[in-house]
């Protein structure tokens, strides 16, 4: 089975700005694939490309391998055979709700339309408000109901548009489980626009991080935040602080909490300098991956944030360079304390100093 | 504290709420008081002339009445919904400027227009005499469609209102979101379905809307059809008030007529109740206009090039070249008194209404319950109410007043008052009170609501007595919403005709009075300068009107 979305090198411009540059990537069957990034990377526009909304300038776009968008050719939206939920639903205010889910399947006859419709609403545990109004529906509420209308006419490829942006920020994670769940039973490929990382981890199989219309890095969540391909990616997803390391003539590696890992240490990404020699580098230093040890580098704390759970505190090391630490929600240190901390961690992350 | 704090309060209570109840409750049921007398007729026993009425020209009243109404309908939706799609979605040449010029129909009244295209298309008239000269006919021998006719006077009524319909849906349009026609597209509707399934329906409560507006001018209407010789209830009640001199079957008439009018206004109510359902959140993308090419540029320009020049251009350029051919014997003496008079009048019906307007808004914002706004509403019901009924609702119950207070003098004084209200402006002024004051309202209202509550208290707590919160917060917001509350019932009794054809005093004449009276004499070119007057004045508010279009316009630019 040809695979449900693939991206050839697709360009998009408004007029003479180029908003999505060199796009390439392939959505395998059953996937769940998000494109994350800060508004403006061009996201939204290569989805409504996708969707047919937009002409490419460069490349070619393909649904079940047929090429639906290329330079001079878009397909029209209602013949690509996909699914779309839109960011303020789109539900349409004059049809209830089964007519809203029906409007995709006109052509099925009544009785298997009846059907569908139950089935679908079923889905989304939502089995008597057939025939209530959009307005008269909850946000949540409408929110399933756009998936579901989407969903109806079984589309190959099912696009979101940032599609919890208009919920509260503690239902998007489990809304977007759900949806996950939802797609799942359904063996839906989708893909997802979002700007929230936790969206984007709560759902996606694959994330591509996007910065000014290209992709930086098409990868599982794992990978983007352990193995991040460059500094956009490592500074995008998580949080995190970049200290300063040498590399001497030996290939240790020198920093602040002294030497680290002699043996396992990769080259960095960007290698620059002579192999042998002498290399000032920058590691990158999640908050998880420091850890409170008696014989480690003396930190004073400089600032932190309660979050429940967990406290993440700014620390101040004696060089002067500030990291990030996190610990359990009742290991409560007043500002100003110091103390002593090291690292552990399995996944080095090292670029050459800018 | 507690003695700082006491008085202020006191001195909230002091001015008393009942009192403005009280006058907003009987505000209300004085404007009121015409659409009442006019139904208590039902109940009373229908006499000779009704019976008579009822064998011989009734079924031609509510034939003719029901055909207009339905052709109208027919017409502006075909004039409005096409022309205000093609200017939402489409760019073409000189669509910036056909975007508020579409409105100015809006500026002829019926009647005016009527009678120029009388002028225009009789044998006499240059189009007749152009085709003969071209093709050599003489009279009889060629067969062209008779303008005075009930075809006629739904072409005519059509022509100047289609632009509520264009209008309303043209805003409905504009406030559709494009994710919503995007849905449509992508669950595999192509864009002809989703027009019809989706952009249509979704503007439904607006076309609605702008066509029951349409339909209560048009039920309003006599001067077209008094000029063309239809016979309709409007028609109906000037002959049976003045042919027949019988106020009760008059009065019967009417009431007929409003209750085709209630279920135009109960239609209009329920689908802007609608309406508010069918806005979606404030998150949308508007509908996006693109360029069309070729020989279909071409076809979106004619198509709203049409309405335009038939309505307006080629009926205000014929009364231009009236004009010009009669201005020196015209402009006299005589027509600056007739201004004068005209002016007179609209500029106190003005300040009345916008007084009236202010007193209720006001009244609803202060002393907000369910009673209050229930006759705030039935105050304003007369917009709905076509003139020949509110002049025989308001002429019974004063002609009665004047009566006795005159039996009553004579009885006591041996002075007789003579016709005291029924016979001087004041019941003149009063219909148009009945007629105009939601048109004051609206405008009053809506500058009120830009007045939040949060203002008045931030201002309070700033220092500002009531008074000067009023002053220095209220007037400023409203001043424009007071200005176009003037101009436009200044504009609507320039161009109002049954009311003051009935109504106005003996020898007392208005621009629409004199310009009516001088076409139906077949006195058309003699009739121009006024009727010019009105249509120039009354491009005012259509110019007000698109700037508000072109606004809402901007928004998706």
């Amino acid at each position: 089975m040809p695979d449900p979305l693939e991206l050839r090198q697709v360009a998009i411009a408004y007029g003479e700005t180029p908003v999505v540059q060199g796009m390439s990537m392939v959505l395998g069957s059953g996937e769940i694939g998000c494109l994350l990034g800060p508004s403006g990377c061009g996201k939204t526009t290569l989805l409504r490309a996708i969707a047919g909304f937009e002409p490419v300038r460069e490349g070619a776009i393909l649904i079940r391998g047929e090429q639906v968008s290329r330079p001079g050719y878009t397909l029209v939206p209602e013949k690509r055979g996909i699914g779309m939920v839109f960011q303020d639903f789109a539900l349409f205010p004059h049809l209830d709700v089964a007519r809203n889910i029906e409007f995709g399947i006109a052509h099925l006859p009544a009785s298997e339309r009846r059907s569908r419709v139950n089935e679908l609403l079923h889905l989304v545990s939502l089995p008597n408000i057939g025939s209530c109004y959009p307005h008269e529906l909850s946000g949540g509420q409408q929110q399933r109901v756009a998936l579901i209308r989407a969903l109806a006419p079984k589309p190959a490829l099912l696009l979101l548009d940032e599609p919890f942006s208009s919920m509260d920020v503690d239902l998007r994670e489990n809304l977007a489980r759900e949806v996950r769940q939802i797609l799942r039973s359904e063996q839906t490929s989708a893909l997802l626009v979002t700007h929230d990382q936790s969206e984007a981890f709560a759902m996606a199989d694959r994330i591509a991080v996007m910065q000014e219309g290209c992709i930086r890095q098409w990868d599982s969540a794992y990978n983007l935040y352990h193995k991040p391909a460059d500094r956009f990616v490592a500074g995008f997803i998580g949080q995190g602080v970049w200290l300063p390391l040498l590399r001497d003539s030996t290939g240790v590696l020198r920093s602040e909490f002294g030497p680290l890992f002699p043996d396992t240490v990769e080259m960095p990404h960007q290698s620059k300098g002579e192999p042998g020699g002498e290399m000032v580098l920058e590691m990158l230093l999640r908050p998880d991956d420091v850890v409170r040890s008696e014989d480690g580098v003396p930190a004073e704390v400089i600032d932190k944030s309660f979050r429940g759970a967990e406290i993440l505190y700014r620390l101040r090391l004696p060089s002067g360079t500030d990291i990030l630490y996190i610990t359990k929600g009742h290991n409560d240190l007043p500002v100003g304390t110091s103390i002593p901390v090291s690292i552990e961690m399995n996944e080095l992350v090292l670029f050459t100093a800018e | 504290m507690e003695v700082a704090v006491q008085p202020g309060i006191e001195r909230e209570h002091k001015h008393r709420p009942g009192f403005w109840r009280a006058g907003v409750l009987l505000s209300a049921l004085l404007l009121a008081l015409p659409v009442l007398v006019v139904f208590s007729f039902v109940f009373v026993p229908a006499d000779e002339v009704w019976r008579h009425l009822a064998g011989t020209v009734l079924a031609d009243y509510l034939g003719n009445t029901s055909m207009l109404a339905l052709g109208v309908a027919f017409g502006v939706l075909l004039l409005g919904i096409p022309t205000a799609w093609a200017t939402t979605v489409y760019e073409f040449p000189g669509r910036r400027l056909l975007e508020w010029a579409l409105l100015l129909p809006l500026a002829i009244p019926a009647y005016i227009i009527a009678y120029t295209y009388t002028g225009l298309l009789d044998f006499a008239g240059p189009v007749q005499g152009l085709l003969r000269s071209i093709f050599g006919w003489s009279a009889g021998e060629y067969r062209f469609p008779e303008v005075r006719s009930l075809g006629g006077a739904v072409l005519m009524l059509s022509l100047v209102l289609y632009p509520y319909v264009y209008m309303m849906s043209r805003a409905s349009f504009l406030s559709q979101s494009l994710s919503t026609l995007e849905a449509g597209r992508v669950l595999g509707a192509g864009p002809w379905r989703v027009f019809f399934r989706i952009v249509l329906p979704l503007a439904r409560p607006a076309v609605v809307t702008g066509l029951s507006l349409a339909l209560m001018e048009t039920l309003a209407d006599y001067g077209t059809v008094q000029y063309f010789g239809i016979a309709t209830f409007t028609t109906g009640i000037f002959r049976t008030w003045f042919g027949l001199n019988d106020s009760a079957a008059a009065a019967q008439l009417a009431a007929l007529l409003m209750s085709f009018v209630f279920v135009l206004i109960l239609l209009e109510q329920y689908s802007r109740r609608r309406l508010r359902f069918y806005q979606t959140s404030g998150r949308y993308r508007h509908l996006q206009r693109h360029r069309v090419h070729g020989y279909r540029k071409w076809a979106v320009l004619l198509l709203c090039l049409l309405p335009l020049t038939f309505g307006f251009l080629i009926p205000a350029g014929q009364l231009l070249v009236w004009a010009f051919s009669i201005a020196e014997e015209t402009l006299d003496q005589h027509f600056f008194q007739l201004v004068g008079h005209t002016l007179t009048l609209a500029v106190s019906a003005a300040l009345i209404t916008l007084m009236l307007a202010l007193f209720l808004g006001y009244g609803r914002r202060l002393y907000p319950s369910r009673r209050i706004a229930f006759a705030v509403r039935l105050s304003a019901m007369g917009y709905a109410v076509p003139g020949t009924v509110i002049a025989v609702g308001v002429m019974l119950p004063f002609a009665w007043l004047d009566n006795h207070i005159d039996d009553w003098m004579r009885a006591y004084f041996g002075i007789s008052t003579g016709l005291l209200f029924s016979g001087t402006l004041f019941i003149l002024l009063f219909a148009y009170a009945v007629r105009f004051l939601a048109v004051s309202l609206q405008s009053v209202e809506s500058g009120l609501a830009r007045v939040t509550p949060n203002m008045d208290d931030a201002a309070r707590s700033l220092g500002y007595s009531p008074g000067r919160v009023l002053r220095k917060i209220h007037l400023p917001i409203m001043r424009g919403a007071l200005f176009s509350a003037l101009l436009l019932v200044f504009v609507d009794v320039l161009k109002e005709l049954p009311a003051t054809l009935i109504l106005r005093p003996f020898n007392f004449n208005t621009l629409a009075v004199r310009a009516y009276e001088l076409a139906s004499d077949e006195r058309l070119a003699d009739s121009s300068v006024a009727a010019l007057t009105i249509v120039a004045v009354g491009v005012l508010p259509v110019i007000m009107l698109s700037r508000a279009v072109s606004r809402s316009g901007q928004r998706d630019a």
